[in-house]
């Protein structure tokens, strides 16, 4: 039965037609909102490619049924920052030219922009904890451990 | 007047270094237009052809210039080192060039990405068009002012007579937005080997401004700012959404498939052709539900494969099917047979998987005599020309259109996503996305071949390496074609039976060192199932490179500290080539390297630290790595805290982006080297997903990785997107001898493995 839902989305209510509340949240953003910035990476909140912030924490979007979102406010990389003023962590991995495919970006960008909230100073130790369970197949760790040490070591 | 574009029948010397006889040979398949000044600023683009210059560069009425590029970019950023070549060799300013990726209808096929050839190649044919159109333009130019070409000065695309202020004339009101006309010399191949050049004089290297810079990546912003458009990103009007269905076990196919389980899923179409079978719906999630639920009754093939403890045992039983090696010299057997001293060790490697981050994706539009591709596939030529196979329309009747897709290394699922949305969207008459879920990635994905290595060196008595034996024992290199454009090839040929072709190949290390007697040869085994195998092999980042050199250069230390000599000493004494001497030395002399004999120590304590080296030749590019590592020999982890690198791939075109390719390189061929086996049973491939697929996650990654980049302003740009992969696995597991005094030979260096063969040789010296 098709359902209408309301979705707190970067700021904005949106409006959306769901015809199972099962639904993960990644399949509503993408297919309905054409919010495109969340992957698909495999569907089993094993890589984060899908990742978004809801109500500031970081989420797998791909596992996460719709239902279930309720009046959440959601927040995906598109909503992170604009091209004129980029979060403070977009602008750090730019600066450090970070990602090579960039199709894992979600994880580790949303998870840096809430964890660097909250440890706007942690060591090495503490970012690689912050970051388990993320995967970038391409390789980029070094370019992405150097961006979040901008933020991090900024003086 | 002289006229700059008059074609002379010679070749430049670089170009026929580059080119080899093979070109010399197939040159001028099309005469050059002998009358170029008359045709250039024609009105109406010629047809997309090699020698046409048109195909390669425009300009734009503002001066700005457009590459097109017949090669993409699967993450290294090569579109901005072309971009780079192309604004030196046409002084214009490299904001002013934008380069087109991967549109069948506005590149030609120069291979995709493929072999770290995207400048040593790629970048040759687009240097040689923009040096022809400077030179067009010059010709241009000098006309139009009046002066002779040799006065003339060109800055950001402007020609200015030199001396005379404000005569001057801008490429852009010289040409904008009409075309050249103008022929290329070319080659005839098409692909990786597709060359064209023009009669214009290429700049010195010492003349380049914006070669050898830093420019940043564009895409890099645009996708850090959620704007990059994916190939996963597209939806057309009227798409549907497909999954596939793989058989549960390998060569199963479904004997009776029941539909009555989707009833509760509006307008599902399932799709089944002998062992092809999908779902199609309108919405994804639904495609996602109908490809879980629907029953499908499979038929039981026997098992397949061995048991995984068994693989090697496997290969080394099997017959082979094809052998081949270079050419031996002297004679090794003889001369081991002589030796004072024989020295041998058998090394395996594992198959390897892709697990590309996203699982392949590819939309198809299919109309009764024409079609289009959208794919992230690294070779959307190949695609178009598989998908037109497939359909049996002309290549010209296929549209491929190429974006950027999850990164892949060679040929993932990509061109198997390709066809199977072709497939499907031609049996319901739609536009049908096809995206697989994580397994279609993992478990279904083409793989890198396992391998069984024995290698053998005699010593004569003064302890002279007199011979060395190498000899692979493998799966082909190739059991399916590294290019997607034959469906044969393919899982939905296959799937559909279609006949089945596969090429037997494997390769030798390239080191190159010079022992008296040497001898490397290989052997392919049969696939262990010859049709739409879930262990079918294909090229995987720097094909059979990290298999090859990790029992090359393993064994190269177990030489030296058979000799007790130092590791970067041995390897000094036995090569001559000089760039691959120089990386030694430069990677030794930045890691500050003590001579020593190696894996001198006797293991004390739970963390132990060692360092090794390891070398690596690809092609020309040299690779030379030093790890240092931390073995905890309670949890069995190894920790590459620390490389060194040195590296020479010619020319350096962009050296910050070439030292994030090199780290790149590091991180993944890392993870293959200590993480990734790719696990089955006797029925299936059992690795699904990231948990039975495990990588290297971010407490895995070095502390620091030191690189030295040595630039050869003297040479042309060569390969990187690959090289430095080769060595990493026999640095760490040279590092760990270093440290611990145990061999590791079997990859990955897990840590239960490394566990198990503490318990094994040490058990008793933690007390």
């Amino acid at each position: 039965m098709v359902e209408k839902i309301s979705l707190h989305v970067n700021g904005k209510l949106r409006t959306v037609n769901v015809d199972d509340a099962d639904t993960p949240l990644l399949y509503v953003l993408r297919d309905e909102l054409k919010l495109n910035n969340p992957h698909f990476g495999c569907g089993l909140a094993q890589c984060g490619a899908c990742m978004v912030l809801v109500n500031g924490t970081p989420t797998r979007s791909c596992v996460l049924p719709i239902s279930r979102v309720g009046d959440s406010k959601i927040t995906t990389l598109d909503g992170l920052g604009t091209p004129d003023m980029p979060h403070p962590v977009q602008q750090a991995f730019i600066d450090e030219q970070a990602f090579f495919c960039g199709y894992c970006l979600n994880g580790w960008v949303m998870t840096a922009a809430a964890f660097l909230k909250k440890h706007p100073r942690a060591t090495d130790a503490q970012i690689r904890e912050a970051f388990a369970g993320l995967k970038c197949r391409c390789g980029s760790h070094m370019s992405i451990l150097r961006a979040v040490k901008r933020l991090t070591e900024v003086a | 007047m002289t006229n700059p574009h008059r074609p002379q029948f010679t070749l430049s010397r670089r170009q026929a270094l580059f080119a080899g006889g093979a070109l010399v040979v197939a040159y001028l398949a099309r005469a050059p237009d002998t009358d170029a000044a008359t045709n250039a600023g024609a009105e109406v683009k010629p047809a997309l052809t090699p020698p046409e210059l048109d195909s390669w560069v425009a300009v734009k009425p503002d001066s700005s210039v457009v590459g097109y590029f017949g090669k993409v970019d699967i993450g290294l950023g090569i579109q901005v080192a072309i971009a780079q070549i192309i604004a030196d060799e046409l002084d214009v300013g490299f904001d002013q060039v934008s380069i087109v990726m991967g549109d069948t209808a506005a590149t030609l096929n120069q291979g995709g990405a493929s072999g770290s050839t995207g400048l040593e190649l790629g970048g040759v044919s687009m240097r040689n068009a923009a040096a022809q159109a400077r030179s067009i333009l010059l010709g241009m130019a000098a006309e139009k002012l009046k002066s002779p070409v040799e006065a003339l000065d060109v800055t950001d695309g402007v020609v200015s007579v030199r001396g005379a202020i404000g005569r001057r004339v801008s490429y852009g009101e010289l040409i904008g937005g009409r075309y050249f006309d103008v022929q290329l010399q070319w080659n005839g191949k098409i692909g990786n080997d597709l060359l064209v050049g023009g009669t214009a004089a290429l700049k010195n290297h010492a003349q380049y401004r914006v070669v050898g810079k830093s420019a940043p990546r564009a895409d890099i912003r645009n996708k850090l700012l959620g704007r990059e458009v994916y190939n996963t990103d597209i939806r057309v009007s009227g798409m549907l959404h497909g999954r596939m269905i793989r058989p549960p076990v390998a060569g199963a196919v479904p004997v009776n498939v029941d539909q009555a389980a989707l009833s509760h899923l509006p307008d599902v179409q399932v799709v089944w052709s002998h062992g092809l079978l999908g779902v199609v719906a309108a919405k994804e999630w639904n495609a996602v539900k109908a490809a879980r639920d629907l029953r499908v009754e499979w038929s039981s093939p026997a098992a397949a494969f061995p048991a995984q403890s068994g693989l090697y045992e496997a290969i080394e039983a099997a017959t082979s099917v094809a052998k081949g090696g270079p050419a031996p010299v002297g004679d090794t057997e003889a001369a081991l047979a002589r030796a004072s001293k024989v020295v041998s060790a058998t090394y395996h490697w594992p198959f390897q998987s892709h697990a590309s981050m996203g699982p392949a994706c590819a939309l198809a539009d299919v109309q009764a005599d024409h079609a289009t591709i959208w794919t992230g596939d690294q070779k959307p030529h190949y695609i178009r020309d598989g998908v037109a196979a497939l359909l049996e329309l002309p290549p010209e009747k296929v549209h491929g259109i190429w974006l950027r897709g999850p990164g892949s290394y060679g040929r993932n699922d990509g061109g198997d996503a390709a066809l199977d949305a072709a497939y499907l969207s031609k049996a319901v008459g739609k536009p049908v996305r096809v995206q697989g879920m994580r397994a279609d990635g993992t478990a279904w994905d083409p793989k890198g071949p396992a391998s069984v290595h024995h290698v053998r060196a005699g010593l004569d008595a003064s302890g002279q390496v007199v011979a060395l034996s190498y000899r692979s024992k493998a799966f082909s290199r190739e059991n399916i074609a590294s290019h997607p454009d034959d469906p044969t090839q393919s899982l939905t040929g296959q799937l559909t039976r279609m006949p089945v072709k596969t090429k037997h190949a494997f390769d030798a290390p390239e080191e190159g060192y010079e022992f008296a007697n040497r001898d490397m040869g290989w052997e392919v085994v049969p696939a262990l199932l010859d049709r739409a195998s879930p262990l079918r092999t294909s090229h995987l980042r720097d094909p059979l490179g990290p298999q090859l050199n990790f029992a090359s250069e393993s064994f190269i230390d177990e030489l030296a500290f058979a000799t007790r000599t130092d590791p970067v000493a041995f390897r000094l004494r036995y090569l001559k080539d000089k760039r691959g001497i120089a990386v030694i030395e430069a990677a030794a002399r930045q890691a500050q390297w003590a001579p020593r004999p190696a894996g001198g120590a006797k293991p004390a304590g739970e963390v132990l630290t060692g360092r090794g080296i390891a070398f690596a030749r690809r092609k020309n590019t040299r690779v030379a790595v030093i790890a240092e590592v931390e073995v905890n020999r309670r949890t069995g982890r190894i920790w590459p805290r620390h490389w060194t690198v040195a590296h020479d791939c010619g020319l350096i075109v962009n050296p910050d982006n070439l030292r994030r390719v090199i780290e790149g390189n590091i991180l993944h061929a890392t993870s293959r080297a200590l993480f990734e086996e790719v696990r089955f049973n006797e029925h299936m491939v059992t690795s699904v997903d990231w948990m039975s697929y495990p990588i290297l996650e971010m407490r895995d990654a070095p502390e620091k990785i030191d690189i030295v980049l040595i630039d050869h302003p003297d040479d042309l740009p060569l390969g990187a997107g690959e090289p430095a992969t080769r060595p990493v696995a026999a640095a760490i597991a040279n590092a760990v001898f270093d440290a611990t005094g145990i061999r590791l030979r079997q990859a990955p260096l897990s840590a239960e493995r490394v566990k198990a063969v503490f318990l094994q040789t040490a058990s008793n010296d933690l007390e």
